[in-house]
């Protein structure tokens, strides 16, 4: 039985050493690279006394920084991938709860490490590659590894202001890959462009398929993003057959036409998630790809990675919502109501999750962690966890699920999962800043942030940049006489809602 | 021209409240403008002026200033 992610390397490796793992425009790293790489990176860090403990690899996003991902596990550590474009406040609480002894950096990265005020070990990615392999101290290593140990760490948006950092083991990453891989079809042809950036869960669909099969990975340049033509240009010049995007990079495709000039020539498996799908930008897709398996995929990070699916097969109304589908096999979805019961049939419910798919919860965070982590409520004889996931759902006439809404102020935007609360918060801590409001616009996707006080708009906008990743700046700002309240005294989002749509 | 400049900034502002956007020339270049801005603005430029930016136009030389932008819309507009 498989207990570790790095078997999926070790037993593709002698089948194919030489072939390409993972590649953007600067580098390709074949598998055996990769595995010479991971192993010298595992021998260095075990051979400094780390073990069992949280690795920071604070590298552009590249295959050297994936490489390293592997290297840390090797380790008997598990990584915590920073991103060079997060702010540097948001890296400092990261690191302040983290207290790593060691971080992984690049020639880029290196000097601004400085800045953070970390003071633990650093290691340059080029350097510590050079580290000749210990295999009998990494032997050592794996024979002490369970499956339940943690291999990676993702910070993700908190209502308190602080970011969550959910944890995540290996047999909860096995499951998950096994599962996405069945039901997605990957196999050694599979090409993946990948989109997602490698701070969260959603590039695990590239990762360690990529390791099982002996596949490979692209990592689109981000700019691409910006402009569609270049975008289908470059997943035809490299053969890209597979990609798990967000609806917005997709949509952004069809909508402006580009298949009239260019269309994807290679690509068969189309999956996204995290955001609804216009039928209408869909049906584009479908027309210049009508063999493709199109896969919608629903799962919060708590649950690694993806829990549920849905191959799209039928036509669907424009106004139809594209449903979440089914749990991945090993996955269990309970609707509960109010209450704590199961919710009638096709009556809506909040998606609860059990299974091995379950993360650790959250670093350091006992009590956040039992909020959402809790027995379930429908089993009275034994323990058994399941996750709330705060989002509401019901079952259609064909017994798939469809997403509702959420319970409470955690939006989807551009694909990212963001707490309306942790934007209040931090604007709120601006000088001249009072009193704070914020919405989300979900017809148009916009993040809007209301207060008061005499703060100036754009030095609050330059503000929000240092504290906030990019994908949680509001999208407008609004400076108002006085902050609507309800009677109870609770900011009155409603009220807020309605102020900005008489603006349009 | 001059309005549809206009407006365009202000379509620019509402994205970054803190970027000069009357003088700035290389919004592309320098990465003033990443992929989110990109998308918004094409379906906010959509919507402002009812006409369609097909994608041989989304290209970078469009989108480095807002004299760039306001050329491609008035084209768009005549068209």
């Amino acid at each position: 039985m498989q207990t570790n992610v790095l078997e999926y390397l070790e037993q593709t490796l002698p089948r194919v050493p030489d072939k390409v793992a993972f590649a953007d425009d600067q580098t390709q790293l074949t598998f055996a690279q990769v595995s010479q790489n991971a192993r010298a990176i595992g021998s260095a860090l075990s051979a400094d006394g780390l073990s069992g403990e949280p690795v920071v690899v604070f590298m552009e996003k590249s295959p050297a920084a994936i490489n390293a991902f592997f290297g840390v596990i090797y380790a008997g550590c598990y990584y915590v991938p920073l991103d060079v474009e997060m702010p540097a406040f948001r890296i400092e609480m990261i690191l302040e709860q983290l207290q790593p002894r060691a971080v992984l950096c690049d020639s880029v990265t290196e000097p601004q490490l400085a800045q953070f005020g970390y003071i633990g070990k650093t290691y340059l990615f080029d350097e510590i590659v050079k580290t000749p392999v210990n295999d009998a101290a990494l032997a050592k290593i794996r024979e002490k590894q369970l499956d339940i140990d943690p291999i990676y760490i993702v910070f993700t948006s908190g209502s308190t202001g602080v970011p969550k950092g959910i944890q995540a083991c290996h047999r909860s990453v096995i499951d998950y890959i096994e599962n996405l891989s069945e039901t997605l079809g990957f196999n050694e042809n599979t090409v993946f462009g990948n989109q997602t950036p490698l701070y969260f869960d959603a590039c695990l669909k590239e990762l360690y398929p990529t390791l099982k099969f002996g596949a490979t990975t692209w990592l689109v340049p981000k700019q691409c993003f910006s402009f569609p033509i270049k975008l289908v240009e470059y997943l035809n010049a490299h053969q890209i057959n597979t990609v798990c995007w967000v609806v917005s990079a997709l949509t952004m495709i069809s909508a402006t036409g580009t298949f009239n000039t260019v269309k994807p020539e290679t690509l068969h498996t189309v999956a996204f998630g995290s955001e609804v799908f216009p039928v209408k930008q869909f049906k584009l897709w479908r027309g210049v790809l009508p063999d493709a398996k199109f896969t919608n995929l629903y799962g919060p990070t708590e649950a690694t990675g993806m829990s549920c699916y849905y191959h799209v097969e039928r036509e669907f109304e424009d106004t139809e919502a594209i449903p979440i589908g089914k749990p991945f096999r090993n996955t269990g979805i309970i609707l509960l109501d109010e209450d704590n019961n199961e919710a009638a049939y096709g009556e809506p419910g909040e998606i609860c999750i059990r299974g091995t798919c379950l993360t650790m919860g959250y670093f350091g965070q006992p009590e956040k962690t039992a909020e959402v982590f809790t027995q379930n409520p429908l089993q009275k004889r034994y323990p058994e966890l399941i996750y709330r996931t705060g989002d509401i759902a019901h079952y259609n006439a064909d017994g798939d699920l469809v997403f509702v809404s959420r319970k409470d102020y955690q939006i989807k935007h551009m694909g990212h999962r963001i707490e309306l609360g942790e934007i209040e918060i931090n604007c709120g801590l601006f000088e001249g800043v009072e009193s704070v409001g914020c919405i989300y616009d979900k017809v148009k996707g916009k993040i809007v942030l209301f207060y008061t006080g005499p703060a100036e708009k754009a030095a609050l906008a330059a503000y929000l940049k240092q504290r906030l990743p990019r994908y949680m700046q509001p999208n407008r700002i609004r400076q108002i006489g006085t902050m609507p309240h309800t009677p109870n005294g609770k900011l009155d989002r409603k009220a807020l809602t309605a102020m900005y749509e008489q603006e349009a | 021209m001059d309005e549809i400049r206009e407006t365009i900034i202000g379509i620019l502002q509402d994205l970054h409240e803190d970027v000069d956007f009357e003088n700035e020339t290389k919004l592309i270049d320098r990465k003033i403008l990443d992929s989110f801005d990109i998308v918004t603005l094409i379906s906010e430029l959509t919507n402002e002026f009812d006409v369609t930016i097909p994608a041989d136009r989304i290209v970078p030389e469009n989108f480095n200033s807002a004299d760039a932008l306001a050329k491609m819309i008035a084209e768009l507009e005549d068209e």
